[in-house]
């Protein structure tokens, strides 16, 4: 199925969850926070979210700003 | 001297804030800021860049939040909705921490800050349990408003964000000052270090910033000025200047003089 990534087209795995996803991108247990359809989604729940087609994931850190 | 700034019921020794943008790399950054003696340092929140080498160094692992505390900002944020987004995930990447600076800007030149929009996020955050210290502009209306909706600082502007230009309207600043029960800040267009005494000389609690060390041609040496000119300003406050007169004052006394 296709999701939205950070603003790219991406298609992964029917259902995957959100740790799946992280996990394919090296970024989990790593300090970021998601967005799924512009609603935060806690770590807690990374593990049993499961994207549906033409979500609209955004993935965020921390970066240097003022 | 425990001459503490209390925000949000924590208390600091420093009185400087930074940014950690703008620098040239992250090891500047780290110079920079660990010479300011900084304790409250801001960040933003940006999507991870999903080509980077995932073991590049990240701004939270050389300014880690247990050595810090990171104050996330919503720059580049123009709407109520952006910048509720950013705050959400800033306390979610930094585990569950309240404090945040809001800022909600009107307009692409002069980074001014949209009041009416970012008096409606602050109800909304503040509601939603976040500590807000807010941005705002040098008015003394607005920083009564966002104290009373429960802001936990109001930082209103010295000048436009990253200008350089220093403290554009001090008695608007004294007057916040005065009627202030929340700490206030200058945030923002703070050029060089006599900018940042003179902010600290009228009496605010402290001063953030970040272009005015990031670009200097020296960033780490600036970071240094600034935190001895936010010292300085700071005893020479509550030290209490003498008035200013017109006309000259002799030092020397005159009585016991040996010719007439």
């Amino acid at each position: 199925m296709n999701i939205q990534l950070n603003g790219q087209p991406k298609e992964v795995a029917d259902n995957i969850t959100i740790t799946a996803l992280l996990e394919s991108m090296e970024l989990y247990g790593r300090r970021i926070a998601v967005e799924v359809n512009e609603e935060l989604v806690t770590r807690s729940q990374f593990g049993s979210h499961q994207l549906k087609e033409n979500d609209v994931i955004e993935i965020v850190q921390a970066i240097g700003g003022g | 001297m425990t001459d503490k700034l209390t925000i949000a019921g924590k208390q600091y020794n420093s009185r400087l804030l930074v940014g950690t943008g703008k620098y040239k790399d992250m090891d500047e950054t780290q110079q920079a800021i660990e010479t300011s003696g900084a304790e409250i340092i801001t960040i933003a929140v940006r999507r991870t860049n999903m080509g980077q080498d995932a073991n590049a160094a990240n701004i939270l692992d050389i300014l880690p939040p247990d050595k810090y505390t990171i104050l996330p900002n919503t720059a580049g944020c123009y709407d109520v909705k952006t910048a509720v987004r950013t705050l959400k995930l800033a306390r979610e990447l930094l585990d569950g921490h309240n404090l945040c600076k809001l800022e909600v800007l009107g307009d692409e030149k002069t980074l001014f800050p949209d009041v009416m929009q970012t008096l409606k996020a602050a109800e909304e955050l503040v509601k939603d349990g976040f500590d807000i210290m807010v941005y705002t502009n040098d008015d003394p209306i607005m920083a009564r408003e966002f104290e009373q909706m429960g802001c936990v600082a109001v930082m209103p502007l010295a000048a436009p964000i990253g200008s350089g230009l220093g403290i554009r309207n001090k008695l608007n600043i004294m007057t916040i000052v005065e009627n202030a029960n929340v700490p206030v800040l200058v945030d923002a267009g703070v050029g060089t270090a006599s900018d940042a005494a003179q902010a600290m000389e009228l009496g605010c609690d402290g001063v953030l910033m970040n272009t005015a060390i990031a670009a200097a041609q020296k960033p780490v040496m600036m970071a240094s000025a600034m935190k001895k000119a936010i010292q300085a300003g700071r005893e020479a406050y509550l030290a209490g200047r003498m008035p200013a007169k017109r006309f000259a004052s002799a030092s020397s006394p005159v009585d016991g003089l040996f010719f007439s």
